[in-house]
């Protein structure tokens, strides 16, 4: 544990850690469009972290902030106890956050597995004329990095498709191959963008069941956007909820259920 | 069997041989074509650029020496010694890494994002750039390049088919080793391309940036890889070429012979590259031997250009392109 702050228990009786993730006051703009307005929260060690929004709320955005693809104009990003600098999207990548996008990023003309290979790239230390000849280190390090990838395929009940052409895949079965590349990196923090979204209820409950699995068996962080409420109040622990660009509301599912602004913002009622 | 069909078979042989060349620059081309969506117009000004550098080391020549000369007031030209060719070629490879590391570091890093046709631009100002670089480093005089490659006919070859047929087919040594060398380029290529991780990562950022960088891979340094990769095989083929006809200017116009190809082969498939390429070189040479004569000769000229556009007339994508379908 890398923050002193004391953990909490969940109610399910998970230990929570400490505090992996803080976000203090950030803003982001887009020209004149503010995105994200002074937001703090943080994400603890072990968690299910949800955020939560209507459409153009800005939880994308907030997840682009964390994965490095934004830079805010203001607030401080600090992971593991270090303030982190403005980095690029790779590098916040190598210190072991790994995410899926909104509209699904996979290399399309590979396989499932040569893309859920590819999430273990980080991972990579041989030099170039060790992998050249195939010895050694290189060969070690290819065995295993085939070894983890083969075992989250099989967590992902994928061993079917593993040879598939990405670009045959139905969306549902994209989604979780883009999952199965991130957990191929063995990431401190997963992060999930709308990890359910334009999917039928059977795959949704596949879907939700993977996460708490990933989250319980490998102790995973995950951090997740969805904006519909209902999807996320069972599977998280915490739940950030923005609404233009503004936090309206953090705390635990029934916290946040029973709070007059974020059922005014659910409930469309209008702004003023 | 008649003498026809042994000229044809003779012709197909030299046609393969040409097709090999072009290949080589076509597969440049799709290198950074795949990585970057960039269309490199100076392909074949870094083939001049990189030949140029080879014969400047090994002659031992002062790099800049007129400049230096103009600015000083010195007459040096030559160090005085002679590099060997070997060495010469390592050292070409460093400065082609260089060069790939500046044109990303000081032009397209900051053109990511652009509209193709301004990256296009970009690369036609870089091919002037270049080319004015190496006349200012070399100087602009015709130079030969001999780095021990086999030159003439093969005489096995010669001997063999007057065994066979009672005419020996005239094959140039140059000729073999460049389409063996190619064949060795292409088998490390595609090896590198599969088994090492920066080859991996490679191929992700010819895929997909955004799925790239979330993988922890930087697209600056796939792009430098990717230029370098593009220097190597233009200074395979710039050596090839250069050693055939002198290295002079119109060595950077073996980029326009690879146009034809591309457009043959897709801009996106390295077998397309080779098959593309072969069949140009083949083509071209059958064409040009059984119509030739009928239509005035200097067919060569025109062949590539036409079949080329017959070929995007009935498939645009080229051979091992995928069929692009409008959504609407
Ligand atoms: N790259 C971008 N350029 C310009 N505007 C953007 C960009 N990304 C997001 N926005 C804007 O920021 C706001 C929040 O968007 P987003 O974070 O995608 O919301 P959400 O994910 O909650 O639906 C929207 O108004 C959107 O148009
Ligand atoms: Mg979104």
């Amino acid at each position: 544990m890398l923050d002193a702050t004391e953990g909490y228990t969940t109610a399910d009786g998970r230990k929570i850690g400490g505090v992996v993730m803080e976000m203090k006051n950030i803003t982001l703009r887009f020209g004149g469009v503010v995105a994200i307005k002074d937001i703090s929260f943080d994400i603890r060690e072990g968690e299910i972290r949800a955020i939560i929004g209507p459409n153009g709320a800005g939880k994308s955005s907030m997840l682009n902030v964390i994965s490095g693809f934004y830079i805010p104009q203001e607030g401080e990003v600090w992971f593991r106890g270090e303030k982190r600098p403005p980095v690029k999207p790779y590098e916040v990548a190598r210190q072991g956050i790994a995410r899926t996008f909104q509209n699904i990023a996979l290399f399309e003309g590979m396989t499932v597995l040569d893309n859920v290979m590819t999430g273990r790239l980080t991972q990579m230390k041989a030099p170039i004329w060790a992998q050249a000849f195939w010895k050694g280190q290189a060969e070690r390090e290819e065995v295993e990095n085939r070894e983890i990838a083969e075992k989250v395929i099989d967590f992902l009940e994928i061993q079917h498709i593993r040879k598939t052409p990405v670009s045959r895949l139905p969306y549902g079965l994209k989604k979780r191959v883009e999952l199965a590349r991130a957990l191929a990196a063995e990431p401190k923090l997963l992060l999930l963008d709308e990890p359910m979204a334009g999917m039928n209820v059977e795959e949704k409950e596949d879907m939700s069941r993977f996460i708490l699995d990933v989250n319980d068996e490998f102790g995973t962080t995950i951090a997740l956007i969805e904006h519909d409420m209902g999807v996320v109040m069972d599977l998280s622990d915490r739940v950030v909820v923005m609404d233009y660009g503004k936090k309206i509301g953090d705390g635990t599912p029934d916290e946040v259920r029973n709070n007059q602004e974020v059922i005014d913002a659910y409930l469309g009622v209008a702004h003023d | 069997m008649p003498d026809q069909l042994i000229y044809a078979m003779e012709v197909t042989l030299n046609g393969l041989m040409a097709g090999v060349l072009y290949a080589l620059v076509a597969l440049g081309f799709v290198l950074i074509f795949k990585a970057s969506g960039i269309f490199n117009y100076a392909q074949g000004v870094m083939a001049l650029f990189a030949a140029m550098t080879l014969v400047g080391i090994m002659n031992g020549q002062v790099p800049f020496s007129h400049l230096i000369n103009a600015i000083f007031g010195t007459h040096i030209h030559y160090f005085g010694w002679q590099v060997p060719a070997l060495l010469a070629i390592l050292l070409t490879v460093v400065v082609m890494v260089i060069l790939a590391w500046m044109v990303q570091q000081f032009i397209m890093r900051h053109l990511v994002g652009q509209e193709p046709i301004i990256l296009f631009m970009a690369t036609i100002g870089l091919a002037y750039l270049l080319e004015g670089v190496a006349d200012l480093m070399w100087g602009s005089e015709i130079k030969t390049l001999d780095v021990g490659l086999p030159q003439g006919i093969n005489l096995w070859i010669d001997e063999t088919t007057y065994g066979i047929f009672g005419y020996g087919f005239f094959i140039d040594n140059l000729d073999i080793v460049a389409t063996i060398i190619a064949a060795l380029l292409v088998a490390g290529l595609v090896a590198f391309a599969q088994f090492t991780k920066q080859g991996r990562a490679m191929r992700a950022v010819a895929d997909d940036h955004q799925a790239a960088l979330s993988v922890g891979i930087s697209l600056n340094f796939i792009w430098v890889l990717v230029w370098s990769v593009a220097g190597f095989v233009a200074l395979v083929a710039g050596i090839m070429w250069g050693t055939k006809s002198g290295v002079q200017f119109s060595l950077s116009l073996i980029a326009l012979k690879a146009l034809p190809v591309l457009m043959l082969g897709g801009f996106t498939s390295i077998p397309g590259a080779i098959v593309g390429g072969l069949i140009i070189g083949v083509g071209e040479k059958l064409f040009e031997f059984a119509l030739g004569p009928a239509l005035g000769g200097a067919t060569e000229n025109w062949f590539a250009y036409v079949l080329a556009l017959i070929f995007l007339v009935f498939r645009p994508q080229g051979l091992f392109g995928e069929k692009i379908i409008e959504r609407v």
